[in-house]
C-alpha cells in the first residue's frame, strides 16, 4: 500500500482564502482528491499550483542616459513558478541604453524557458 | 502630452489639477472632455505618474482597461491619453486659496501663480512612519517606510540593506518582501500586529509562501536596537488587547526595517484651503460631484480615502474632472439632498452627501471582517430604504454600491445611514468566531518558530 499525501494551498480567487488540500497517492501521478474549495475557481486553482505553478516575473534592469538608472521589465507570458528567481538573478547582469519603447524585447528566449522580457514603459534619452 | 515650460505658464486655466498621479491625469482628460480647453496638471516629481511608477509588479488595470498591467504601463497609458492637456513637472504646489490662484514653484524659475476656474486635488497620499506607530528605541539608519524602499529599488536601483524585517502585512510590505529577495536581500519576516494579515492572499501566497519569508500574526516590533545602524529589533506577541507580551518577546538580527504600517491621505493644501475633513477618512468631506466644502474645488484619489485599486481611483477621477470641467464651463450639476453617514460596521462612506437625481457609486469600508452580510441603506426613523447580500466583507477591501435614481425615488427625508449588518452568525460576524475562515495563520506567536 502507497502513503497518501496532501499539500496545502491558500486559494487567491478571492478575500475568502479558503484553505485547499491535494492530496495524492506517494510518488502517484493523479491526484486523488482535491478538498477545501468552495466554488469552481478553488478547485482549478488547487489543480494548477499542484500540478504546474506559473507567475509572472516583474524586475528591472540598468538603463543609461535616462530619467531614472533603471528599467522596468516583464516576462511576456507567465514562466513556471521555480524560475522566478533564477530569472531575476540573470536580469542584473543587463544594462540597456535609452531611448527603449514599452513592449521592446530585451532578452528573446530568458533562460531557455520560451518566454520574452520585455521593456514595461517607454524611456526617453536624456 | 505637451509638457508645459514653467515660464511659459498661461495666467488662467479652465481646470488646474494637483498631482499628475492616476487620479490627477484621468481627471484632467476627462475635465477636457467636459469642455474645459484649457487643463494644467502640476506635479512635484520629474514625471507624471505618480506612485504607480514605482510599483513595477502586475495587478494594475483589469476594470479599466481589461488587462493586468504593471503599475509604469499603466500609467503610460493614462499619460498617452492626456494629448492636449498641459503637465508642468517638477514643480510644487505651495498653495490654493479661496479665489482658486493657485501657487506653485519650480526650480527653473523659481515662484508662479496662475488663475483657476476650478482645482482638482490629486495629491495622493503619504505613508505612516515610525513616529505614527511610536516604536521604543533608539533612532538609527536602516528604517524605512515600504514604499520609500520600493522607490529607492526599482527607480534607483539602490538597496536599502542585507538583512531585513518587515512590519504590517500590508500590500507593500508584502511586495517589497519578494522585491527584496529577489534582489538579493534576506527577509528575516513579516510582522503583523492584529490576528489576520492586511494584504490581499494573492501577495501572501505569491510574495511570501513562495519565497518561505515567515508571516507571523499578532506580533509586533517593541524594540530598536543600534547606534549609526540598526542592529536588531524586539519582537513580541499581542494579546487579545493588543498588548505587547514582553516576557514572550525575542531579537531579530536585521540592519533594515521596512515599515507598511498603512497610507495617510496628503492634504495639506486642503488644510491651508481650510477644507472640511473627515475624521474617519482623513480626507476631505466630498459631495457626490466630488466637490469639496468651498465652491469650485474637487478631490479625487488616495487624497480623498485611501483606495486599493487604481481601477477604482480611475472611476472617481473621471466622475471629480467631469464635474470640475463642468464648474469651469458655467454648467455645475445640481446640488446633493442627501447626507450619507457611517452606521453600523462602517468604518466611512464615501461621498458624504447623495443626490436623489443621478445614478452614483458609494464607496464604503467595513470596521471588521464579515461573512454573509447585508448592506442596507437606512433612514433616520429606522426604516429600510434598500439592501444589497454581500458574501463577505474585509477592511481590506473597498465595498461599492451603484445608486440608481429608482432606489431614491421613494425616498423623502435628508439623511441615510449605511449600515453592514451579518446574516448567518448569531455572534455577530466577530473575527474570533470559530469556523471563520481567516486568511493564513501562518505562524500564531510563542517564540522563534
Ligand atoms: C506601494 C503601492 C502598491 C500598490 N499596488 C497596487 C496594485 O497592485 N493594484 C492596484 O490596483 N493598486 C495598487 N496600489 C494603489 C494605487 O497605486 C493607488 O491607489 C493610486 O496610485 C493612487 O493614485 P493617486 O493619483 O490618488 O495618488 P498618487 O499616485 O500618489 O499621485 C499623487 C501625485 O501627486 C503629486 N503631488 C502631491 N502633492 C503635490 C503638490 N503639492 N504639488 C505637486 N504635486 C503633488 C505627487 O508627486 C504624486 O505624483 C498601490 C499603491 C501603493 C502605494
Ligand atoms: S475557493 Fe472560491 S470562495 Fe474559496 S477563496 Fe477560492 S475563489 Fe473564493
Amino acid at each position: 500500500m502507497t502513503a497518501q499525501v496532501t499539500t496545502h494551498y491558500l486559494c487567491i480567487g478571492c478575500p475568502l482564502g479558503c484553505r485547499l488540500e491535494v492530496e495524492e497517492e506517494e510518488g502517484g501521478q493523479a491526484e486523488v482528491e482535491v478538498r477545501g474549495f468552495s466554488c469552481r475557481r478553488g478547485r482549478d486553482y488547487a489543480l494548477q499550483e499542484h500540478r504546474a505553478p506559473q507567475r509572472m516575473v516583474t524586475t528591472t534592469v540598468a538603463i543609461d542616459h535616462a530619467l531614472w538608472p533603471r528599467l522596468p521589465v516583464r516576462s511576456q507570458q507567465p514562466v513556471p513558478r521555480q524560475l522566478v528567481a533564477e530569472i531575476c538573478r540573470a536580469l542584473r547582469s543587463v544594462r540597456v541604453v535609452a531611448p527603449v519603447t514599452l513592449g521592446d524585447v530585451l532578452v528573446e528566449n530568458v533562460l531557455g524557458c520560451g518566454v520574452a522580457i520585455v521593456a514595461a514603459r517607454d524611456m526617453a534619452a536624456c | 502630452m505637451i509638457t508645459a515650460q514653467p515660464r511659459h505658464l498661461r495666467r488662467r486655466y479652465d481646470v488646474v489639477v494637483v498631482g499628475g498621479g492616476p487620479a490627477g491625469l484621468e481627471a484632467a482628460v476627462a475635465a477636457q472632455n467636459a469642455g474645459a480647453a484649457q487643463v494644467l496638471v502640476v506635479d512635484r516629481e520629474p514625471e507624471a505618474g505618480g506612485i504607480l511608477l514605482q510599483c513595477i509588479h502586475t495587478g494594475f488595470g483589469l476594470h479599466r482597461f481589461g488587462a493586468e498591467l504593471t503599475g509604469p504601463e499603466y500609467a503610460q497609458r493614462l499619460v498617452a491619453q492626456a494629448q492636449g492637456v498641459d503637465i508642468v513637472a517638477d514643480a510644487c504646489v505651495l498653495d490654493v486659496d479661496e479665489q482658486r490662484r493657485v501657487k506653485l514653484m519650480t526650480t527653473a524659475s523659481g515662484i508662479a501663480t496662475v488663475d483657476a476656474g476650478a482645482v482638482v486635488l490629486a495629491m495622493g497620499a503619504r505613508e505612516r512612519t515610525r513616529a505614527a506607530a511610536r516604536i521604543p528605541g533608539t533612532r538609527p539608519a536602516g528604517i524605512f517606510t515600504a514604499g520609500l524602499a520600493q522607490r529607492l529599488v526599482n527607480l534607483y536601483g539602490l538597496m536599502p540593506g542585507r538583512r531585513a524585517a518587515i512590519l504590517g502585512s500590508g500590500d507593500i510590505g508584502l511586495i517589497m518582501a519578494r522585491r527584496l529577495v529577489l534582489e538579493g536581500v534576506e527577509v528575516a519576516g513579516v510582522f503583523e500586529l492584529m490576528p489576520h494579515a492586511n494584504g490581499l492572499n494573492r501577495n501572501i501566497v505569491q510574495c511570501l509562501h513562495d519565497f518561505a519569508i515567515p508571516l507571523y500574526l499578532s506580533t509586533t516590533v517593541v524594540e530598536i536596537h543600534g547606534h549609526e545602524r540598526l542592529e536588531k529589533v524586539t519582537v513580541a506577541p499581542v494579546d487579545s488587547t493588543l498588548q505587547p507580551q514582553l516576557a514572550q518577546a525575542w531579537e531579530i538580527p536585521c540592519d533594515t526595517l521596512l515599515l507598511s504600517i498603512g497610507l495617510i491621505p496628503e492634504n495639506e493644501l486642503s488644510g491651508q484651503l481650510r477644507l472640511r475633513i473627515d475624521p474617519a477618512t482623513r480626507g476631505p468631506v466630498v459631495a457626490s460631484t466630488m466637490e469639496c466644502s468651498r465652491d469650485g474645488v474637487f478631490a479625487c484619489g488616495n487624497v480623498v480615502h485611501i483606495h486599493d485599486l487604481v481601477d477604482f481611483v480611475s472611476a472617481e477621477a473621471m466622475l471629480a474632472g467631469t464635474c470640475a470641467g463642468r464648474f469651469a464651463t458655467a454648467a455645475p450639476a445640481p446640488a446633493d439632498n442627501v447626507r450619507l453617514l457611517p452606521g453600523e460596521n462602517v468604518r466611512y462612506c464615501v461621498p458624504h452627501t447623495i443626490s436623489t437625481e443621478r445614478e452614483q457609486t458609494v464607496y464604503l469600508r467595513t470596521l471588521r471582517p464579515l461573512e454573509s452580510c447585508e448592506l442596507r441603506l437606512v433612514e433616520a426613523e429606522g426604516n429600510v430604504l434598500y439592501t444589497k447580500r454581500l458574501r463577505y466583507v474585509f477592511p481590506a477591501e473597498m465595498v461599492t454600491l451603484k445608486l440608481r435614481p429608482a432606489i431614491l425615488q421613494k425616498f423623502h427625508g435628508g439623511t441615510l445611514r449605511v449600515e453592514l449588518v451579518p446574516r448567518a452568525f448569531p455572534g455577530q460576524g466577530d473575527a474570533a468566531e470559530p469556523g471563520f475562515p481567516l486568511p493564513a495563520p501562518d505562524k500564531r506567536p510563542g517564540g522563534e518558530p
